[in-house]
């Protein structure tokens, strides 16, 4: 396609990175202190609070994050759902139930399924849609989202995409067709492990995927979700990566809003185990580490961890979560008995998630800009 | 008074109602803060519907609204969203906001002279929200804006009044009130504010963010009070040497 080859890509910059100070240092605590102290914090500072050496300050880890959380964004906690389109897939992803190999009813969507679905997360009280589907250039590409997407965008004040990478062009007719926000993981930065776990289908091009969020950037989308699925790899390298990738893509792109997740690994029919496991306490680290290095950015929490460990990680950092999420297509009205792409496991409604929301002193946020003011 | 296009405010402080753990915990910090001038965020509402759950409690609290068109990403959709806001709302005043920066928020300020001109030729008592330049300032008040409300830190960072020297050239020049919006992060800051001239100031993640919303408003409407007072009672200036019995004095008075 005719993206600008003029232009810089995070795959060009990844292949001269070495970064190996950044990962063999010895950090310390004080190291871990220093970092704590930053108003800016760079690479060094996020790896100090990703360090060994930083479990043992985890508590100033989140009174420090905390504090950042509630100056920037407040009481103020937004709230979305997804909407599987299609469980179509034409990738082997060895983590994935969806994978092409995995014997699963396979379903797409068509116009009066897709809004008896919308009107079903509706009727929980949403206004924030994730549409998400397996990646199927043929069967669910751009003709089948230049149809639906108009037929959902008025019901919604915020759309959401999570779909296969695509082109410069294509995203930029997506955000004419009303698509706020392109979420795409990366899953591993690391090219073994990324080779080892992706087997077939386009999603085995490294740097196609990589260099998707400078597409994103390029057409002038709103808002970028990166994140990394931990259990693939080392999750300090691909936390590294992922914080490089962000300061890039702020730097090249400012006008771009970023949101970042970190979901771990969960079980999936036919699934793999993680290869590399990460404790809750680590999964709480990072996430602290990362508001810290990024103050402004929105992280999510999916709905794949528990309730007990997502109320108490909320109030701290969390600006953005799912509820009542369904993760298969049809999963809300159509077809709620179908094999979904991946077990969650709080399976709160929206409703009592705004209550517990409410009682930990948190605003329930459901509207960003309403298509009706224009846009 | 704090007089804008008409609209007279005994109070001088602005407050924003965002970033609160609930509408009551807002409406009992507006409340207590003495404020008759509260922002609203266009972007929280859902004008299909009529759910106003942030609308009730400041019509309940008496204030003045002044929507914002914070999340509007340039002069077009800022325009678009004034004039729904009029609409649903009842009211000509309105706060333009447009930062295309989302990390650090700062004020677009070619998008929003451009909008502010359309905005006052619609007939809105514009009020915007700009970068702390003396220029963009004057431009903004040859648009037909009512007041400036130039930045004093970056918006949410409660670092104060660092922008000190040129806020202090804006209040200078301006025929318009101008009104220190953002960074404003401790009650000494806003008395300083209005010491330094500024005709009123706007607070919102000082308040919404204290461990006690409502007794932090009640301390920056004391400020707000405390430097307003301190401006008219001509307080004396700072001075670089002490000043006992003067010497000067006594000539001069030898030779009256």
């Amino acid at each position: 396609m005719n993206q600008a080859s003029s232009h810089l890509t995070f795959s060009s910059v990844l292949a001269n990175l070495a970064q190996t100070d950044l990962l063999l240092t010895p950090y310390t605590a004080a190291d871990v202190r220093r970092a704590l102290q930053q108003s800016q914090p760079g690479l060094h500072d996020l790896m100090a609070l990703l360090s060994p050496a930083a479990t043992e300050l985890l508590p100033e880890l989140l009174h420090k994050a905390s504090q950042l959380t509630r100056q920037h964004f407040g009481a103020a906690r937004q709230l979305f759902a997804p909407l599987y389109m299609s469980n179509l897939c034409a990738n082997e992803c060895t983590y994935c139930g969806f994978s092409m190999s995995q014997a699963v009813k396979r379903r797409v969507l068509n116009s009066a399924e897709l809004l008896q679905e919308a009107q079903a997360v509706k009727a929980m009280g949403h206004d924030q849609l994730l549409l998400v589907a397996g990646e199927h250039e043929r069967k669910v590409g751009m003709a089948y989202f230049r149809q639906q997407i108009p037929l959902l965008r008025p019901l919604f004040s915020r759309l959401m995409l999570e779909v296969q990478p695509l082109a410069t062009d294509e995203y930029r007719e997506l955000k004419q067709l009303g698509i706020d926000t392109v979420l795409v993981y990366q899953e591993t930065y690391q090219p073994t492990a990324y080779q080892q776990y992706h087997l077939k289908g386009k999603k085995t091009d490294l740097s196609w995927r990589l260099d998707t969020p400078d597409r994103l950037g390029q057409a002038g989308i709103d808002k970028i979700g990166l994140g990394i699925l931990l259990g693939l790899a080392d999750w300090r390298t691909d936390a590294l990566r992922l914080a490089t990738h962000l300061r890039y893509l702020q730097q090249q792109y400012w006008h771009c809003q970023f949101s970042l997740a970190l979901p771990r690994l969960r079980p999936c029919s036919g699934g793999i185990t993680p290869a590399i496991e990460i404790s809750e306490q680590q999964l709480v680290q990072l996430y602290a580490a990362f508001r810290i290095f990024a103050p402004e950015v929105d992280l999510t929490l999916s709905t794949r961890e528990p309730a007990q460990l997502r109320d108490l990680l909320l109030p701290l950092m969390i600006t953005s979560l799912s509820a009542g999420s369904k993760t298969q297509p049809g999963g809300y009205q159509v077809a709620p008995q179908s094999l979904e792409q991946f077990s969650i496991d709080d399976d709160r409604s929206p409703a009592q998630m705004a209550l517990q929301l409410q009682k930990l002193a948190l605003q329930p946020v459901w509207t960003n800009w309403h298509p009706a003011l224009g846009r | 008074m704090l007089q804008l296009a008409g609209h007279s405010f005994s109070s001088r402080l602005l407050l924003g109602s965002g970033k609160f753990a609930s509408p009551e915990l807002m409406q009992a910090a507006v409340t207590e803060s003495g404020s008759q001038l509260v922002t609203l965020a266009l972007k929280r509402l859902k004008p299909g519907e009529k759910s106003l759950d942030l609308v009730a409690p400041l019509q309940q609290a008496g204030v003045q609204l002044l929507p914002n068109t914070s999340g509007a990403a340039n002069a077009r959709e800022a325009v678009f969203a004034a004039e729904l806001a009029r609409e649903l709302l009842q009211t000509n005043l309105l706060k333009l906001e447009i930062h295309p920066d989302p990390r650090y928020l700062m004020p677009d300020p070619e998008a929003t002279l451009q909008a502010a001109r359309q905005l006052v030729k619609l007939g809105f008592v514009v009020l915007p929200y700009c970068s702390p330049d003396p220029v963009l300032c004057l431009r903004l008040q040859e648009a037909g804006c009512a007041a400036v409300m130039p930045l004093g830190s970056a918006i949410g960072s409660n670092q104060g009044l660092q922008n000190r020297a040129m806020l202090e050239i804006i209040i200078e020049q301006a025929k318009v009130p101008v009104i220190v919006d953002a960074g404003i992060g401790q009650p000494s800051h806003a008395c300083d504010a209005l010491e330094m001239g500024a005709s009123a100031v706007l607070v919102n993640t000082a308040i919404a963010t204290a461990a006690d919303p409502v007794r932090a408003a009640y301390a920056f409407k004391l400020a707000v009070a405390a430097g307003l007072a301190a401006r008219q009672a001509r307080c004396a200036t700072p001075l670089r040497q002490a000043s006992a019995t003067s010497p000067v004095d006594a000539l001069m008075a030898y030779l009256r």
